[in-house]
């Protein structure tokens, strides 16, 4: 297995840019996401990494050598497309040994490879059944049995379970990790669903309008991230924005719009003008006694907790609060917010103010 | 606005069920969703109530008014279908218009072009309103449809997994739009979805259909916290609810088969050992998954936990749910 360096990576499609000078690394045995909406890039860096598209400058490494320029057939990986790509003809076994016949493998070899796959991917009982009659999740399985039967440095996904029902979905990615775990294969993924992409991967690239935005574990990126879009675009619901024209100094530890004076933690990078402050909603707190207020315009019930949606002079907040609290519409409350956890972004730029909170974050990001 | 009433209906196609004795109330001025998952009989239910398709037994009354033989023009309702159907040659103004314009309402001119406007504004296309039909993007296009049924004043709107096609973002505003919607203006809403968010958040009234038969109906809360069979249980909760034997802990009643544990329903740090085999960092919270006397089970932490693959936590059930062996619920 190995470790896959990105340096400087850069595409262009004629006069489109599809990915700026994008930079990252995933290491050995890494389940690595590679996130973003629609356009963003994130499939043309997958193809870049596998060998299926050249980049138009920078390098990439896989162990540390430089493959850039190579095709894909020389750079020993596995791409699993959308996962339903099968031999219709051939029969399950048969399929999943192709790619070691193709490379000239003597037949006891494969045979006992084939089963040890068939093991791991428990299809053992089907080996000899057309792929025709197979369920979804059966499908899956083998398509992944003839990437995973090569032994290759590395696996690559790009949205393969982009096309089933939410159900199924979640099961086959708790199936798809588990596999990882046993295997310890490095992984690069490409999906659009943040929640697959926090649920799933060891590490995260964010990344839009062909640029990487931020890169790093899940749990930091959702807590400290680099810019509003990544503050958005991970989370459901998102992270909040109240918006405000204001001051802040360094070291201060506090901001103060509508009146009202909020606790932030101590700032690194003074700024004065248009800014956004970012709090999640279950960081904010409904307090009758607090002096920033608002009217309730929408309560969502979630079983465990609620989100409720209320309008403020700075824009809409929501709050994830518990079930078992009475909230009406048409109400007015007051807001808390819970001082650890806010970001202050530029507004104008996007990008996070750094503070002594997320500093270590935004560091490596 | 309307009540609509189902009563003892009943459809088959062939050998296969798929609707099974459907007794049902949707109260006027109500948001009712049908939840299942593929082929519980949801989207069969709502063609029962449109007139698209006949019941082989049973009856329904719209607004009192029995529906047999009523096509569905003369039902008065307003369907927004999975697929979206425009018409092509228009424009998205000219699509939204087009069910006032029918010679039956004689809508004034003014008032369409209030009505459109509002919708419009609702749904985020106004700046689209001149633009062809097939000019527009796949989720504009359902915004559109469902637009065109939102200027009508029907007796029940009708709703097949409509939002299913939109982007995340787009879907979490329409979730909370068309709830206001039906609030603000006391329409009856009847809205199929395999999708238990849209289900818990919009909904005044969830029906839990299994293969065909309805076996729970009541607010989203009653179907949460108070499930009368595992099945039920299981359509709502995210982490889905853990079901286990019943003997891996102590105190299942004599009768009980299977224990059912909703995240809430586990305690951390009392009780006997359980393995800690992943952690799953979502963000606002923290997925446990864990090994219990070899069982599998899922549950939730706090968002910073420092629990890790390999660790020792202690569980203990608290408030539990018990279900027998048909999976009913016991004790």
């Amino acid at each position: 297995m190995a470790q896959i360096r990105i340096e400087n990576v850069r595409k262009d499609f004629g006069t489109f840019n599809a990915v700026k000078s994008s930079t990252f690394t995933i290491e050995d045995g890494e389940f690595f996401m590679l996130l973003g909406p629609s356009g963003c890039g994130k499939t043309t860096t997958l193809r870049m990494m596998a060998g299926l598209e050249l980049p138009s400058s920078g390098q990439i490494y896989i162990d540390g050598e430089e493959v850039g320029q190579k095709p894909a057939s020389q750079r020993d990986i596995a791409f699993v497309f959308q996962m339903f790509a099968l031999y219709p003809h051939l029969n399950v076994g048969k399929n999943i040994s192709y790619p070691l016949i193709s490379q000239g493998m003597p037949k006891a070899q494969v045979k006992k490879k084939v089963n040890e796959i068939a093991e791991i991917l428990g299809i053992t009982d089907i080996l000899k059944r057309p792929v025709g009659g197979l369920s979804g999740g059966d499908r899956q399985r083998v398509a992944l049995g003839r990437a995973i039967v090569r032994d290759p440095k590395a696996f690559f996904m790009d949205e393969p379970l982009g096309a089933l029902d939410a159900e199924f979905r979640e099961h086959m990615s708790e199936e798809l990790r588990a596999l990882h775990d046993r295997m310890n294969a490095t992984t690069v993924y490409v999906t659009h669903d943040q929640l697959e992409a926090m649920q799933m991967g060891d590490k995260i690239v964010v990344m839009n309008h062909g640029s990487v935005e931020q890169f790093g574990v899940p749990q930091d990126i959702y807590d400290w991230p680099a810019t509003k879009f990544v503050a958005e675009f991970i989370g459901s619901p998102p992270m909040n924005f109240l918006n405000f024209h204001g001051m802040v100094g360094n070291g201060e530890t506090q901001v103060s719009f509508g009146d009202t004076c909020f606790d932030i933690p101590a700032q690194l990078d003074g700024r004065n003008g248009d800014l956004t402050f970012g709090v999640r909603p279950e960081h904010v707190r409904l307090d009758d006694t607090a002096s920033y207020r608002g009217v309730v315009s929408a309560t969502e019930y979630l079983g465990t907790t609620q989100i409720v949606t209320v309008d403020t002079a700075n824009g809409a907040v929501k709050a994830r609060v518990s079930s078992a609290d009475t909230v009406r519409v048409g109400e007015r409350t007051g807001l808390q917010f819970d001082a650890r956890t806010i970001t202050l972004f530029d507004a104008g730029t996007g990008r996070a103010l750094r503070s002594q909170a997320n500093q270590g974050v935004l560091a490596h990001g | 606005m309307a009540e609509v009433n189902l009563t003892g209906i009943s459809k088959n196609y062939g050998d296969d069920v798929a609707l099974a004795d459907v007794t049902m109330t949707v109260p006027d001025g109500s948001f009712v969703v049908l939840l299942g998952p593929t082929g519980a009989g949801k989207t069969t239910t709502l063609r029962m109530v449109s007139g698209l398709d006949t019941p082989d037994a049973g009856e329904i009354k719209i607004g009192g008014r029995d529906m047999a033989g009523l096509t569905p023009a003369q039902r008065d309702v307003a369907m927004v279908f999975q697929q979206y159907s425009l018409y092509p040659h228009l424009t998205v103004r000219q699509n939204l218009e087009f069910p006032l314009k029918s010679p039956v309402l004689r809508t004034p001119l003014d008032e369409i072009k209030r009505k459109v406007g509002e919708v419009a504004e609702v749904l985020q296309i106004s700046h689209k309103l001149d633009n062809k039909a097939t000019a527009l993007s796949g989720g504009e296009m359902q915004r559109v449809s469902i637009g065109r049924a939102l200027v009508r004043n029907p007796s029940v709107y009708l709703m097949d997994e409509p939002l299913s096609s939109l982007d995340a973002k787009l879907r979490s505003d329409l979730r909370i739009e068309l709830k206001n919607i039906q609030a603000n203006s006391g329409a009856t809403l009847l809205y199929v979805t395999h999708d238990q968010i849209e289900a818990m958040t919009m909904a005044t009234h969830v029906g839990v259909l299994d293969h065909g038969r309805l076996v729970q109906f009541g607010t989203p809360r009653e179907i949460y916290e108070n499930p009368v069979s595992v099945y039920a249980a299981s359509r709502l909760g995210q982490p889905r609810i853990n079901v286990l034997p019943a003997d891996v802990f102590a105190g299942a009643p004599a009768t009980a088969k299977t224990i059912g544990l909703r995240p809430e329903h586990i305690v951390q740090g009392d009780g006997a050992d359980s393995l800690v085999q992943r952690v799953e960092h979502l963000g606002d919270q923290t997925r446990l998954h864990l090994i219990y006397k070899d069982h599998a089970l899922i549950t939730v932490t706090d968002a910073h936990t420092t629990l890790k693959g390999g660790d020792i936590v202690k569980i203990r059930p608290q408030n539990p749910y018990y279900f027998d062996a048909a999976g009913a619920r016991v004790g």
